[in-house]
């Protein structure tokens, strides 16, 4: 049996783009995470869903700007380290109004193997809110697709930044022996 | 002496006949050229992010693919987001054009050299991120050939304009980030 737990398609990643369909998301771009997986995957293979692998978490901002003022829909996919990357350019949306969604698979928080994760996985959220997102989190893997809708709903409607925090207990341990 | 460009002339003149043309201004000095060249609804005045002006506009770019997207951009900008060229290459759109002035220094802050004034060729470091035919001109003589090709969607296109140093007259547009969005979007959108 593979144990490597964090790259099957979960549930909750299945309820996730159920929520990008049912909120017309027409684009998803990414610094791959290994609990984005399954989501990515499903995107990927969605016709009517773009994609974009990023070298580094800001430029989805950026990306996510312009698709907007050409009339796109999109959400960003990062792990809480890259929040940290990308505090500077949450400029745009702030001043021009443009809606963001964030979700951020958290590390640093539940049996955390590598200690380089845990000074962004701690401060993502806090950092998030300083920025003025507003932030949500989702804990069990039957709230997140709830979650991620009422996230995407708030962002587009009220033209926010958004941001919702996916537990590290939600991918599970990852098996550092194999 | 090496040949370098006028940058409000070659702005201007790149920018004759847009019609359809989406253009985004990166910080500092573009924005007072694009500004210059005349105000328009679908100029987006990317003020700060410094850095995000290419992927700004390959965002427009992949959401209006019938429209020509040019990108007038500083090599400091540039420098600061070199990566947007690999990530632009995976997508390559034909309508896209990143047109960036090089005049090897951050004007803003005092004239401090940029890395391209160390030896950065940015066109070379473009073509082996993947966007192929990215070239530097310094010469007048070509700016009529690349106003074409800017606004023709033929394929992602890459120019690095080298610029005379120094500094022209502050002609400064809308600050306010939530109007210029707005306008953008509603010009866009008739």
């Amino acid at each position: 049996m593979t144990a490597d737990l964090d790259q099957a398609v979960r549930p909750w990643q299945k309820d996730i783009h159920a929520a990008f369909k049912a909120s017309n998301v027409g684009h998803v771009s990414y610094v791959p995470d290994g609990g984005h997986r399954g989501l990515i995957g499903l995107c990927a293979k969605d016709p009517s869903i773009g994609t974009t692998v990023l070298t580094t978490e800001e430029e989805g901002v950026a990306l996510s700007a312009g698709l907007w003022l050409g009339g796109v829909r999109s959400v960003l996919l990062m792990q809480s380290s890259g929040v940290g990357n990308c505090l500077n350019l949450f400029t745009l949306a702030e001043n021009c109004r443009i809606p963001l969604v964030l979700l951020v698979t958290m590390r640093g928080e539940f049996a955390e193997y590598i200690p380089w994760q845990i000074p962004m996985g701690k401060r993502a959220g806090a950092a998030l809110e300083l920025m003025g997102f507003d932030v949500m989190r989702a804990d069990t893997p039957e709230s997140v697709g709830d979650i991620c809708s009422g996230a995407l709903d708030q962002a587009f409607f009220s033209k926010r930044c958004v941001a919702v925090l996916l537990s590290q207990r939600l991918i599970g341990r990852k098996n550092w022996s194999k | 002496m090496s040949k370098l460009l006028e940058r409000r002339s070659v702005v201007a003149q790149l920018l004759k006949g847009r019609n359809e043309t989406l253009v985004v201004a990166g910080l500092g000095s573009p924005i007072y050229d694009v500004f210059a060249a005349g105000d328009n609804d679908l100029n987006f005045y990317d003020w700060g992010a410094m850095g995000s002006a290419a992927m700004v506009g390959l965002g427009l770019a992949l959401a209006q693919p019938s429209r020509p997207v040019v990108v007038f951009t500083g090599d400091g900008e540039m420098l600061m987001g070199l990566g947007a060229f690999s990530t632009i290459a995976q997508h390559r759109p034909p309508n896209l054009s990143i047109v960036i002035l090089d005049n090897e220094q951050y004007a803003e802050t005092g004239m401090q050299q940029t890395a391209t004034g160390f030896g950065t060729d940015l066109a070379a470091v473009a073509r082996a991120c993947g966007l192929e035919g990215a070239a530097t001109f310094n010469d007048a003589g070509d700016m009529e050939g690349l106003r074409e090709r800017v606004h023709a969607c033929r394929g992602t296109l890459v120019a690095v304009l080298k610029i005379e140093p120094g500094d022209q007259p502050r002609t400064v547009p809308e600050r306010d980030g939530a109007v210029i969005a707005e306008r953008f979007i509603k010009a866009l959108q008739v």
